[in-house]
């Protein structure tokens, strides 16, 4: 033997960083992990294709329609030459004009016959305007008539002018206007709904995969070799621990993958009402609560899975999990528009939807304590559920001789049906 | 003078350091009793077998010294702790169900394996390395487990219980699955292991196994511990028997033969009487016998079980062997 390697008392942590490592690497250097990061990019390059169709057939579309003209010499010159001062002031209100007949003195027009010629001979007309500069009458269906009827009358009413002024140049300077109070509450509410709904879809995402987390073990038989090693609840937190560093990865390289389109499309977030407590604290809570959301519905998740026996069973109960997922998203939303009710303290105060609501308050309220104190009652619950569920495991699970095996065949659907 | 003998030996058994003490242990599951008041106190350095059948509560009862279940009521003390778990760095332990994540390869086992019990990654698996080598393994240490045969990765998994230099050994059914060429490598292993001063427990229910290893036994059925101590002390229990064979069929000396005697053949098979064997061999010889062989054979740890846990226990250790098998 070249040196010794006697083995040394680990701690809880240094156990459960142990689980952690392997699982981590294990995962990140699998083949499915591949699958796992490009999956959610998969709607991104849709919708990025989507768009790009959407535009192309935007500018492959026919012309607006046009507003065909019939009227005496002088009027239709002079609503052309009102047109052409007017048609870049009016940001497409006005529709190109078209001549569709000039008529003599004394001659009568018919709007109604010859718009349906020019739509028949493949002129796009959206309505005919006929009469006097005094008396303009337009014919054209309803929707049009609608929509032009007011820059018609301001178009009819400098072509009667003789000698119109010139329409001034209007200086233009932004300027970043103080929101009034209600706009700022409206949006930071908005900051708030994203925020959660963000947090939200993460955690549907990620915190899932930990249910069939110890079905590995369970199947390869090495959960005992572990349970004997160290304690149930390193094991327990060892796994979240790496699934938690696992969902890291994935948000860094969506979130890469975001920067990235945002740079290329050049769109971002300002359309967001910035948060309470500024963007840069409002990012490190979002990570946090994040972090322990995942933990908190990880621990229970991985209890719920660790009773499993078979990839099956994981599978049928991802489903009311999910469920329940949605409806502590809900109960978050539901209790941030009740600000200051029982409704949101409960929400606030329930640990799995603490996370939801407290990101919400972030971007609603300004203090920073009240997330000192909900990051540390998440923590505790989060210890507490890990405890629970390496008990739970152990009492129900690491069974042995032929009750255990039953046990194990029975798994958690048995389980639940007996609760 | 046997007796004071037989007492001389536990209590210098005794007053060696324990490695494994517990008492009264008890486990229940669902109502039904797994283990109902086992006690057991295994020395430091021996090599101790937990015999017993299928079902009778040996998993059960390493796993409440390993502390992976918590027993309902009773004692234990694991390396001087009541905390099994405070010591698992000098635990070294074979489940039955052996199992490594197939992902790995043998010497990465290993390693994993020594990090369990807190030794650096690195040196776990440098390790690993020369225990594949030194056992004549080394062509699998880049082998992944799921490439091995089952046997080879049970190999892999024997290292990876020793690669911390553990104190006290527990295999749980250390022979099952594996061929006779290998179960007298693990015999020797686990000799070798003893004689460095490391205590090895392993629960089997192949009598042959313990009583070729075991300087003590615990007999263990339906949850309880009718027995547990030297092999010897349990083969006592039962009374030597005699095998006689004699000329003569008939004849007086008929009646100094015992209550118990049974023909087999052409032998006479008894108990050895209290009084010894003399004064039988008087009688034949004056009763004209014609004595053509006499042998006294030690009971085997077989009939001692049988005598301890009763026939039915005996029975379903056989079951289990043919099972195994």
């Amino acid at each position: 033997m070249s040196e010794s390697t006697k083995g040394g008392r680990l701690s809880l942590l240094s156990a459960a960083l142990v689980v952690a490592r392997r699982d981590f690497m294990a995962v990140l250097w699998s083949r499915s992990f591949i699958f796992f990061l490009v999956g959610p990019l998969f709607p991104l390059v849709v919708g990025a294709l989507a768009g790009s169709v959407t535009n192309h057939v935007e500018n492959s579309a026919p012309d607006y329609p046009k507003l065909g003209v019939i009227m005496q010499g002088a009027d239709l010159d002079a609503v052309l030459t009102a047109g052409a001062a007017l048609g870049s002031r009016m940001n497409g209100d006005l529709p190109d004009l078209a001549i569709v007949k000039r008529l003599k003195a004394g001659e009568t027009a018919h709007p109604a016959k010859a718009l349906a010629q020019e739509n028949a001979a493949g002129r796009d007309m959206g309505a005919i305007l006929s009469g006097t500069l005094a008396h303009p009458v337009l014919t054209g269906s309803r929707e049009h008539l609608q929509d032009w009827q007011g820059p018609v009358s301001l178009l009819a009413a400098r072509a009667r002018t003789q000698t119109p002024a010139p329409l001034p140049e209007v200086a233009l300077s932004p300027t970043a206007v103080a929101a009034t109070q209600a706009d700022t509450g409206h949006g930071r509410m908005m900051t708030a709904q994203a925020a959660q709904t963000l947090l939200f879809l993460l955690m549907m995402l990620l915190a899932g995969m930990v249910l069939s987390n110890l079905v590995e073990e369970k199947a390869n038989k090495i959960i005992e070799v572990l349970a004997a090693a160290i304690p149930m609840d390193a094991v327990f937190l060892g796994k979240l621990f790496a699934m938690l560093a696992i969902s890291m990865v994935g948000i860094a390289v969506w979130g890469a993958a975001g920067g990235v389109l945002h740079l290329v499309s050049g769109q971002g977030i300002q359309f967001l009402t910035a948060p309470a407590v500024g963007w840069p604290l409002f990012v490190v809570l979002g990570i946090a609560y994040f972090g322990l959301g995942y933990l908190l519905l990880g621990s229970v998740f991985l209890t719920i899975g660790s009773m499993a026996s078979t990839v099956r069973e994981v599978q049928t109960l991802s489903m009311p999990v999910t469920m329940a997922q949605i409806l502590v998203f809900f109960f978050a939303s539901y209790g941030m528009a009740r600000e200051g009710s029982p409704v949101e303290w409960a929400s606030i105060v329930f640990p799995f939807s603490s996370p939801f609501a407290m990101l919400g308050r972030a971007a609603i309220h300004g203090e920073i304590w009240p997330h000192l104190a909900a990051l540390g009652w998440q923590a505790l619950c989060v210890l507490i559920f890990v405890r629970v569920g390496a008990y739970i495991f152990r009492r129900r699970v690491m069974q042995s001789g032929a009750q255990g095996a039953v046990k194990k065949k029975r798994g958690v659907l048995e389980i639940l049906r007996k609760a | 003078m046997r007796a004071d003998l037989e007492d001389a030996v536990r209590e210098s058994n005794d007053s060696r350091p324990l490695a494994i003490e517990v008492r009264a242990l008890v486990k229940r599951f669902n109502g039904t009793t797994a283990v109902d008041g086992v006690d057991l106190r295994v020395p430091e350095g021996a090599i101790y077998g937990i015999l017993g059948p299928n079902g009778a509560g040996k998993t059960t009862t390493l796993r409440m010294i390993l502390g992976i279940i918590d027993p309902d009521s009773g004692f234990r003390r694991v390396l001087g702790s009541e905390r099994p778990h405070d010591v698992s760095h000098a635990i070294g332990y074979l489940p039955e169900e052996r199992g490594l994540y197939p992902a790995m390869k043998a010497y990465e086992a290993i390693g994993f394996l020594g990090a369990l019990r807190g030794v650096p990654l690195a040196k776990g698996r440098q390790r690993g390395r020369e225990l594949l080598e030194e056992h004549g393994l080394g062509h699998l240490a880049e082998r992944q487990i799921r490439q091995m045969s089952k046997g080879q990765a049970q190999q892999v998994q024997v290292l990876g219980t020793l690669v911390h230099e553990p104190r006290l050994v527990i295999f749980d059914e250390p022979f099952s699955g594996l061929d006779a060429i290998n179960q007298g490598r693990l015999e020797q292993m686990i000799r070798a292991l003893a004689a460095k001063g490391t205590t090895v427990i392993f629960s089997t229910h192949v009598i042959a196994h313990a009583e070729r290893l075991c300087d003590e036994v615990a007999i263990i059925a339906g949850g309880r511990v009718p027995f547990a101590g030297p092999v010897d002390e349990a083969r006592d229990r039962i009374r030597p028997q005699v095998r006689l064979e004699t000329r003569a069929h008939e004849g007086a000396w008929r009646a100094a033969l015992p209550a118990d005697t049974r023909q087999e053949g052409r032998f006479w098979l008894f108990s050895l009487p209290e009084s010894g064997v003399e004064p039988l061999l008087r009688a034949l010889i004056e009763g004209d016998a014609g004595i053509l062989s006499l042998s006294i054979e030690r009971a085997g740890l077989h009939d001692a079980f049988v005598a301890i846990a009763g026939a039915a226990a005996a029975k379903a250790l056989d079951a289990s062997g043919e099972e195994a098998l």
